[in-house]
């Protein structure tokens, strides 16, 4: 039963259950299922279609090779690394610009940062079943040597753990950005997400990159993200791969657990002087300009 | 004191309409230099993406130019998607259909400015992302054939923004669709054309039906054209390539016209297209 005292001040944990079955909705129900599982599918299988071409063009058909398989394993990762802080700083955008209705959840008495989060469930849900999906694309017609058995499970979940705190606090950075611009916030979160691509080691190792931009490679925790990701699911061939070969598993897992510190205290930090900013320039129910 | 205004009718109100809506497109969106940043660099960063790739792979020299090319291809196709076939549903999101449709002039002619001055700009980006990722990846050119060059961007372009004119028509029918439909329509298709690789590498029959997308025959003579040391990338030959294109113009700037009078009196019989319902 809910009693007053419930909806003057709903915890955390509800507004986190009720946003993620909004976000959900908002997410799914422009279409029947089977339209927006093809829609949910398509977009990253085509993306990694991409890289599968691009390798056989030139290296030929030999799918097993360590270089493609640590791309692959690369790609297919990076959706959920662009699901998670795009969903959670697109939820500001769609609710502020599309739905009109930023405003009153301002005045609702919840937490905007936990809404946000809620918000972004259903679009990390479908990036992860689209990672997934594309393993087994992976595994069922080129072949790539990877077995459940051979999994290090307990490195590929701290690691996916520490990655989603990473990026969700990215996302609500984002989120808070976004507040403060008026022309094209759309495309922030793209230019974000298309910028961190490039300086994570998804698709190429750092050491491809001019030296500078492989520092700032260095300074994001994508990088160190992919890596474990890597050698959770490829072992020694993930290993293989040229980067952080000096850094055994435990190292890289410290490195990625002070970036999760790090990031989650930054984001509430930022969010908090954004919003403040935000609420001070009248923005909370601003509609940009494209 | 009476101020006389002089009515324009006929073709010259057509004319009129279209420099009117490709204005702020070509020079209005200029002003905001936001657009280096969205509109330059954005592309630019996907486009060194995928140059790192094939540096990682060691791969020849021209699979550099092509994605050069493709990155800076691919500001058109994202202005096809996002300011053409999404437009007419942004304009109903935002009120403003209503008073394109009111207006005193044919939507087609507000649709061709549309494409006009999309067209201008885009084609100031594209070049800014082809001149930045020359330099900067030392792509080297060999043209053969200037005039056949500019053939084939010319019906390349009338064909996309024939197609984009038709795609504004349909999407009009759609509410929250349109946002999807957009962005399903834009990494499948970065693949099926050929974007980041000669389109040649799938296969005839998949090439052959990507190619109802302007771009995948466009970018395929580009290729030729601009990297002629290694012609047999090359999905089909290129004064074949010409022709088709040709043909597409006329038959996406046909089904225009089909689309929109559809939709025309389908917006007068039903009496609720500009009504926002998502």
């Amino acid at each position: 039963m809910t009693t007053e005292t419930d909806l003057k001040h709903p915890t955390n944990t509800k507004t986190f259950r009720i946003s993620a079955w909004l976000g959900w909705l908002i997410q799914s129900n422009w279409t029947d299922p089977f339209v927006f599982a093809i829609y949910s599918l398509i977009v990253p299988m085509a993306g990694a279609a991409i890289l599968v071409v691009m390798y056989m063009v030139i290296r030929g058909g030999n799918f097993s090779d360590p270089d493609f398989l640590n791309i692959f394993i690369g790609n297919a990762f990076s959706h959920l690394a662009n699901g998670v802080i795009q969903g959670v700083s697109y939820g500001i955008l769609d609710d502020r610009e599309h739905y009109r209705t930023l405003k009153y959840l301002y005045i609702a008495p919840i937490r905007i940062p936990v809404y946000l989060i809620g918000r972004s469930v259903a679009t990390v849900l479908v990036s992860m079943i689209s990672v997934i999906l594309i393993l087994i694309f992976g595994v069922v017609f080129l072949h790539i040597p990877l077995s459940l058995a051979s999994v290090n499970w307990g490195l590929l979940l701290i690691a996916l753990l520490l990655g989603m705190i990473c990026f969700t606090a990215m996302g609500i950075f984002l989120g808070g950005w976004t507040l403060l611009i008026k022309n094209n916030p759309y495309d922030l979160g793209t230019v974000v997400g298309t910028g961190l691509f490039l300086f994570s080691g998804a698709i190429f190792p750092l050491s491809v990159l001019p030296t500078a931009l492989r520092y700032l490679g260095y300074a994001l925790p994508l990088a160190y993200w992919y890596t474990l990701l890597r050698r959770a699911l490829l072992g020694e061939i993930g290993r293989s791969f040229p980067m952080f070969t000096g850094l055994s598993d435990g190292q890289l897992v410290l490195i990625l657990a002070g970036f999760a510190l790090l990031t989650g205290g930054l984001a509430l930090l930022t969010y908090g002087w954004f919003d403040k900013v935000a609420r001070d320039r009248g923005n909370i129910d601003m509609i940009s300009n494209y | 004191m009476q101020t006389e205004i002089s009515k324009q009718t006929g073709w010259r109100l057509f004319v009129r309409s279209v420099i009117g809506r490709a204005y702020p497109r070509a020079v209005g969106s200029v002003r905001d230099l936001n657009f280096l940043f969205f509109d330059v660099l954005m592309p630019f960063m996907a486009t060194i993406g995928y140059v790192y790739v094939y540096r990682a792979l060691n791969a020849p020299e021209e699979y550099i130019g092509f994605v050069v090319l493709g990155g800076a291809m691919m500001s058109f196709w994202a202005n096809i998607l996002w300011s053409m076939a999404s437009q007419l549903y942004w304009e109903k999101e935002n009120g403003n259909l209503a008073l394109y449709i009111i207006a005193p002039t044919s939507l087609m002619s507000i649709l061709f400015g549309m494409a006009a001055g999309g067209l201008i700009a885009t084609t100031v980006r594209a070049l800014a992302v082809m001149i930045l990722g020359s330099l900067i990846f030392q792509v080297s050119y060999v043209v053969t054939s200037f005039w056949l060059l500019f053939a084939v961007f010319v019906l390349t372009m009338l064909a996309l923004y024939g197609m984009g004119i038709m795609l504004a028509s349909l999407f009009l029918l759609l509410n929250r669709e349109a946002w999807h439909l957009s962005s399903m329509l834009q990494e499948p298709i970065h693949f099926l054309s050929g974007f980041y690789f000669p389109v040649k590498a799938l296969g005839f029959w998949p090439a052959a039906l990507a190619s109802i997308i302007p771009l995948t025959l466009g970018m395929d003579a580009m290729r030729q054209l601009l990297f002629a040391a290694n012609v047999d990338f090359g999905f089909l030959p290129v004064e074949l390539e010409v022709s088709i294109l040709a043909g597409l113009s006329v038959l996406y700037i046909a089904a225009a016209l089909f689309m929109l009078r559809y939709m025309e009196r389908l917006a007068i019989r039903q009496g609720k297209i500009t009504d926002r319902l998502s």
